[in-house]
C-alpha cells in the first residue's frame, strides 16, 4: 500500500517510440543552480513518460529568466515568448484556433503576480485547458533582484531591503477564481513535481502549479524565505503524491480512508495519501482556507491543494467543432452564395 | 453654425411657396433613450423605399437616457449623402434643446415642435407646425409607461404628411422594424395615423419641403459600416474574433456573434468559430495574436483607447510576423473625449503603433461595401504578409445606416499565405522561418501541431537570426530589419489601390475613408459655383502605392482633406513623397465630432485658393 516507492527508471523508449533526447531543448543561459533549470528536467521527463507528441505541444511564456525556459525544453514544439504579463491571451488565442494542442505556459512570480494579474485572474476563471506554472522565487531575476508580490511578509533582500508588504497567494487566487487543479511544489522537490506534471498532463482544465524555484544569484541567502535552506526546513507537504498513467497496467493497493483517489480525464490515476487528516482537496473553499492558515503559521504548504474534474473547460464551454479552428476548409468558413444573398435581401 | 453658408430662400409667409423637392435635411432633436431611434429609422426606410437618395446621421452623447440626441435625414436626388450643414425640417422634441435648435436653423426652414415648447414666438422667418403630442398618444397608448415611446412614432406621422411620404411605404417599413413583433407594429402603426389625421385636419402645409418618388435605390441595401464588417469577416472566414466593449466598435463583433451564430454552425450543432469577450483590449489583442500564430484567421475590433492599449503588442506581431486583423472604428479621442462623435484621429498612431521601428498596413474604407470587401483583404493582406492590418473605419461609417449596392459574393478564393504543412517539410527537410527565400522579404511559416520533427519554431519578438534562434549579433538583427522592410516594400503593390477620378485639373484633392462623401459634393460646388475643376485621388491604404504618388507629381497644388486637427495623412504623405512634392500639399482639415461637410471644404478650398 505504500506509494512511496521510488519510480521505476524511465524506459529507453516512451509509448510513441521516442527517446527523452526528442523532449530536450537548447542549452539553458540561466545561472548553474537555478531552480527554473530543475523544473525544466522535470518538464521534460513528464511529457517523455506520458509519450506526448512533442509536435503537439505549444509552450507560451511572458517576460523574465522564466520566461526564457521554454527554449531549454522540447524544441520539437513550437513555442511562443509573447509580452510580459500576458502569456495567457496568447495562450487562450492559440488554444481556441488549435484545440489539439497540448498548451504549457511558463511564467514567473513577476509576470504573473504583479504585471501579468489581469490576465492571469482571467485565465483561471476560464478554466482554459493548459497547465501554467509560476516558476515563483520572490524576485525579479533579469533586473537584477528586486522584489516580486510574491515576496513574502519580512523576507529580506540581498541589499539588506526588508519587504513590508503582504504576498500574493497565487495557489488560493486561482482555487478561488475556477482553476481546477491548483498545487504547489517546489523545484528540489523532484518526486512531488513529478508526479505533478504527469497528474497535470492528465487533466482537461487550467492547472496552476506555483513552484518554489530559488534564484541563485539574488534570493538564496538567509532571510530570504524563497531560498534552498528556507524551503527544506518549512516545506510542508499536504500529501504524498502519485500518478498511475491510463496507459500503464499497474494496480497499487491504497487504503481509502488514508488516500484520495481521483480518477482524470484520460482514465489515469492520481493518489493522494494524506499527510493531513483533515485536508480534502475537492473542498474550494476549505482548500483556500488552509492556505490561509499556513500563511498565518508561516509554513510553506505544497501538494494539490484542489482538484475537480468535472467543471467542463472553456473549450467545451464554446461548443466548437471538433477539428482545429485554424486548419478549417474554406468549404466551411465561408457561407454559401445563396446565404450572402439571403442577407442583403433582408436589408433591402 | 454660420447663416452665410446658406443662399437665401423664400420667406415661409408666402402664399404659395416654390417647391423644394428630394432635396432636405430632416433632423429630429429628441432626448437620448426615448426609443427615437425606431422613429428615425422607419422614416429613413420610408425615403429609402420611394426610390430617394437618403442617408442618416445619429448624433448621440456618451450616456444611457437623458441627453439630448439629434438624427438627421438628408434626402437628395443627386445622391448627395454628406451631412448638409443647414437643417430644412426640424423636429423639436426635447426641451431642454428646443430653443438653440429653433434659434439655430436658417430662414426658412420649417421647425414641427411639441406644443407645450410654445416656440412659435421665438422667430418670424420660419415655418412653425404645433401638434399636441401627449394628447394624440394617450388614445393610441392606453398602456401609460409606453407612450414616451410612441409618442416618438407620432411625428412620423406628421411629417409623412407634411413632405408627402407615402404611408404604404411607412407601414412597410415599420412591419420590417419590427419584425416579428406585430402587436407592437400595429401599436405604433395606429401612432402614426394618428399623427398623420392630426395634420390632415390641423396643419396646411406652409412649408416648401417635399419628396417624391424617384427611382434611384432600386435594388439597394440600408446596412451599417459595421455590420458590413461583420458580414465581409464572416465571408472572408474568420475563425476567432476577441473584443472588449468600446464606442463605437462593439456593434461590430456583436453584428458578427448574430451573423456566425445563423451561418457559421454546422450541421451537427458544433461552430466553426470561438468568439471571446476578453477583459480588456491588451488581452483582446493578445488573444489575436496567440490565435494568428496557430493558424485562425484572428480579428478584433477597437477604437483609439483600445488601440493605444494594442501598442506593446502589436510591436511584437510586427517583430514575430503573426497574421490578424484589427478594426478601428475611430472617434474622438481621448477615452473621456467625445467618444460618441466621429473622426479619423488615429491614422499616425496606428500606422506606426508600438516602440521601434514599426509600421503597419492601413485599409481605408468609405461605404459599407468596402467594409465588406476590405474585411476579405485584410485578412488575405495580414496571411500574406504575416503581419496585422487595421482597417480605419470611423463612427460615421460605423455606427450610421448607409444606402450601398448589395455586396459582392468574393470572387477569390481564401489563400492562407506561406505556410508549410507536413508534406512540404518531407520534401524540403526543413526551414528557416525568417529566411527571405523568394526575395519579398516574407519568410515561410509553420503552424503549431503540424505534424513533423523539423516543423518547430521559436516565436520571439527579440533578436534572432534567420532560423529563428535567439540572437544579439549585430548583423543578424540589421538583416531582419531589412528584409521586415522590404516586406512592408512589397506590401506596396498588394494593397487596395486608390480611386482616381478627373483629368487634367491643375488642382488635386486627395481624400479618404468618410471624407469621401463630402468631397463628391464639394467638387460639384467648386464646378457649379465657382467654375473650378479639381481632380480626386481616394486613398485606401498605406503605404501608398505608385499612383499616389503619380497623382500629387501631376497637380500643381494637392489639398489634403482629413478630419483631424494635425493633418495626419498629409503628415504621413510628407514622410513618403519625394522632397520637391511636398510644397505642393495643403491641407485641410476639420474635427469638431460631426461628419465633414461639403461647404466646409469648399469654402476653405476657395478660400486657400485665394479668392
Amino acid at each position: 500500500m505504500s506509494t512511496t516507492t521510488t519510480p521505476t527508471p524511465a524506459p529507453k523508449v516512451n509509448r510513441i517510440g521516442l527517446n527523452v533526447i526528442d523532449y530536450r531543448g537548447g542549452k539553458t543561459t540561466l545561472c548553474a543552480g537555478c531552480g527554473h533549470n530543475a523544473i525544466s528536467e522535470r518538464i521534460i521527463d513528464a511529457m517523455f513518460e506520458m509519450g506526448v507528441k512533442p509536435e503537439r505541444v505549444a509552450k507560451l511564456s511572458g517576460i523574465g529568466c522564466s520566461s526564457k525556459t521554454p527554449a531549454y525544453f522540447m524544441s520539437r514544439s513550437h513555442s511562443f515568448n509573447s509580452v510580459h504579463g500576458r502569456m495567457p491571451s496568447v495562450a487562450t488565442g492559440a488554444i481556441l484556433a488549435n484545440r489539439d494542442l497540448h498548451a504549457i505556459g511558463v511564467s514567473g512570480d513577476g509576470d504573473t503576480a504583479s504585471i501579468g494579474m489581469g490576465q492571469f485572474v482571467h485565465l483561471m476563471r476560464r478554466n482554459l485547458p493548459m497547465i501554467y506554472i509560476i516558476e515563483d522565487n520572490g524576485v525579479y531575476g533579469l533586473t537584477k533582484g528586486q522584489f516580486s508580490a510574491t515576496a513574502d511578509l519580512g523576507s529580506k533582500l540581498k541589499t539588506g531591503v526588508i519587504n513590508d508588504l503582504p504576498p500574493v497567494d497565487t495557489c488560493a487566487l486561482a482555487i478561488s477564481l475556477g482553476a481546477t487543479f491548483v498545487g504547489r511544489s517546489f523545484s528540489g522537490d523532484k518526486k512531488q513535481l513529478h508526479s505533478m506534471l504527469k497528474a497535470a498532463i492528465a487533466h482537461r482544465g487550467t492547472v496552476m502549479l506555483d513552484v518554489i524555484s530559488p534564484c541563485v544569484t539574488f534570493n538564496d541567502h538567509d532571510g530570504s524565505t524563497k531560498s534552498y535552506k528556507y524551503m527544506k526546513d518549512h516545506e510542508e507537504p499536504i500529501q504524498d503524491i502519485s500518478f498511475v498513467p491510463s496507459f500503464e497496467d499497474i494496480t497499487v493497493e491504497y487504503d481509502p480512508g488514508t488516500t484520495v483517489e481521483v480518477t482524470m480525464h484520460d482514465g489515469s490515476s492520481l493518489r493522494l495519501r494524506k499527510l493531513e487528516d483533515s485536508f480534502d482537496p475537492t473542498d474550494r473553499i476549505k482548500a483556500v482556507q488552509r492556505l490561509s492558515e499556513a500563511h498565518a503559521k508561516g509554513e510553506v504548504l505544497t501538494g494539490v491543494f484542489y482538484i475537480n474534474t468535472q467543471t467542463p473547460s472553456f473549450v467545451d464551454l464554446l461548443n466548437m467543432t471538433d477539428k482545429p479552428l485554424a486548419t478549417l476548409p474554406e468549404s466551411v468558413t465561408r457561407p454559401s452564395r445563396e446565404v450572402l444573398e439571403q442577407v442583403m435581401e433582408e436589408l433591402r | 453654425m454660420a447663416s452665410t453658408d446658406v443662399v437665401p430662400r423664400h420667406a415661409s409667409n408666402e402664399a404659395e411657396p416654390n417647391r423644394i423637392v428630394n432635396n432636405m435635411s430632416l433632423q429630429v432633436a429628441t432626448v437620448n433613450g426615448s426609443g427615437s431611434q425606431s422613429s428615425n429609422t422607419v422614416l429613413l426606410r420610408s425615403i429609402f423605399q420611394m426610390g430617394i437618395p437618403v442617408s442618416g446621421k445619429n448624433l448621440f452623447p456618451s450616456n444611457i437616457a437623458g441627453l439630448p440626441t439629434w438624427y438627421t435625414i438628408r434626402a437628395n436626388k443627386h445622391g448627395y449623402i454628406a451631412r448638409k450643414k443647414e437643417i430644412d425640417f426640424l423636429v423639436a422634441m426635447n426641451p431642454e434643446t428646443a430653443q438653440e435648435d429653433v434659434l439655430s436653423l436658417t430662414a426658412g426652414a420649417a421647425a414641427l415642435y411639441d406644443e407645450p415648447l410654445n416656440l412659435s414666438s421665438l422667430r418670424s422667418d420660419l415655418t412653425f407646425y404645433s401638434v399636441p403630442f401627449d394628447k394624440l398618444v394617450a388614445p393610441v397608448c392606453p398602456e401609460a409607461k409606453l407612450r414616451k415611446l410612441v409618442k416618438n412614432m407620432i411625428y412620423v406621422g406628421v411629417v409623412a404628411r407634411l413632405l408627402e411620404i407615402d404611408m404604404a411605404e411607412v407601414e412597410k417599413a415599420i412591419r420590417k422594424q419590427f419584425a416579428k413583433k406585430v402587436k407592437a407594429a400595429n401599436l405604433n402603426l395606429a401612432a402614426v395615423q394618428a399623427g398623420y389625421d392630426y395634420a390632415v385636419a390641423n396643419l396646411p402645409k406652409r412649408d416648401p419641403y417635399y419628396v417624391q418618388r424617384m427611382d434611384k435605390t432600386q435594388g439597394k441595401i440600408i446596412i451599417d459600416g459595421n455590420s458590413a464588417g461583420a458580414l465581409g469577416s464572416m465571408f472572408a472566414g474568420v475563425t476567432f474574433v476577441s473584443w472588449y466593449p468600446i464606442t463605437p466598435s462593439s456593434s461590430l463583433p456583436e453584428a458578427t456573434i448574430e451573423y456566425m451564430k445563423r451561418f457559421r454552425v454546422g450541421a451537427d450543432g458544433k461552430a466553426t468559430f470561438a468568439i471571446v469577450q476578453a477583459e480588456d483590449e491588451l488581452a483582446a489583442v493578445g488573444m489575436v495574436i496567440g490565435a494568428g500564430w496557430a493558424g485562425a484567421r484572428s480579428m478584433t475590433a477597437t477604437a483609439g483607447p483600445g488601440i493605444s492599449l494594442m501598442s506593446e503588442f502589436s510591436g511584437l506581431a510586427y517583430y514575430a510576423e503573426v497574421p490578424g486583423v484589427i478594426w478601428n472604428i475611430q472617434r474622438v479621442g481621448p477615452s473621456t473625449g467625445l467618444p460618441t462623435r466621429t473622426a479619423q484621429c488615429d491614422i499616425l498612431s496606428t500606422a506606426f503603433l508600438s516602440h521601434g521601428d514599426t509600421k503597419h498596413i492601413l485599409l481605408i474604407p468609405s461605404s459599407p461595401g468596402e467594409c465588406f470587401s476590405m474585411a476579405q483583404d485584410a485578412f488575405e493582406l495580414a496571411e500574406q504578409f504575416q503581419t496585422l492590418v487595421f482597417i480605419m473605419s470611423d463612427l460615421d461609417l460605423g455606427m450610421n445606416n448607409w444606402m450601398s449596392e448589395p455586396f459582392a459574393y468574393p470572387d477569390k478564393p481564401i489563400k492562407r499565405g506561406k505556410v508549410l504543412g507536413k508534406e512540404d517539410l518531407d520534401r524540403l527537410g526543413g526551414f528557416a522561418r525568417y529566411k527571405d527565400v523568394d526575395g519579398d522579404g516574407i519568410g515561410y511559416r509553420t503552424l503549431p501541431g503540424t505534424d513533423h520533427p523539423a516543423a518547430a519554431y521559436f516565436t520571439r519578438g527579440s533578436g534572432h537570426n534567420e532560423k529563428a534562434q535567439y540572437s544579439e549579433r549585430a548583423d543578424d538583427f540589421e538583416r531582419n530589419m531589412e528584409r521586415l522592410n522590404r516586406k512592408f516594400e512589397t506590401a506596396r503593390s498588394f494593397v487596395p489601390r486608390p480611386e482616381v477620378s478627373g483629368s487634367g485639373a491643375k488642382i488635386g484633392i486627395i481624400a479618404y475613408g468618410t471624407s469621401h462623401w463630402a468631397i463628391t459634393e464639394s467638387r460639384d460646388q467648386l464646378r457649379d459655383e465657382y467654375k473650378i475643376e479639381t481632380d480626386y485621388l481616394r486613398l485606401r491604404a498605406y503605404p501608398f502605392t505608385r499612383e499616389v504618388h503619380d497623382f500629387i507629381k501631376q497637380h500643381e497644388r494637392v489639398y489634403v482633406v482629413e478630419q483631424n486637427r494635425d493633418a495626419q495623412m498629409l503628415s504621413l504623405l510628407k514622410l513618403d513623397v519625394e522632397s520637391t512634392l511636398v510644397p505642393r500639399l495643403r491641407s485641410i482639415a476639420h474635427i469638431h465630432g460631426l461628419p465633414l461637410d461639403a461647404r466646409s471644404v469648399t469654402d476653405e478650398l476657395m478660400t486657400m485658393e485665394g479668392k
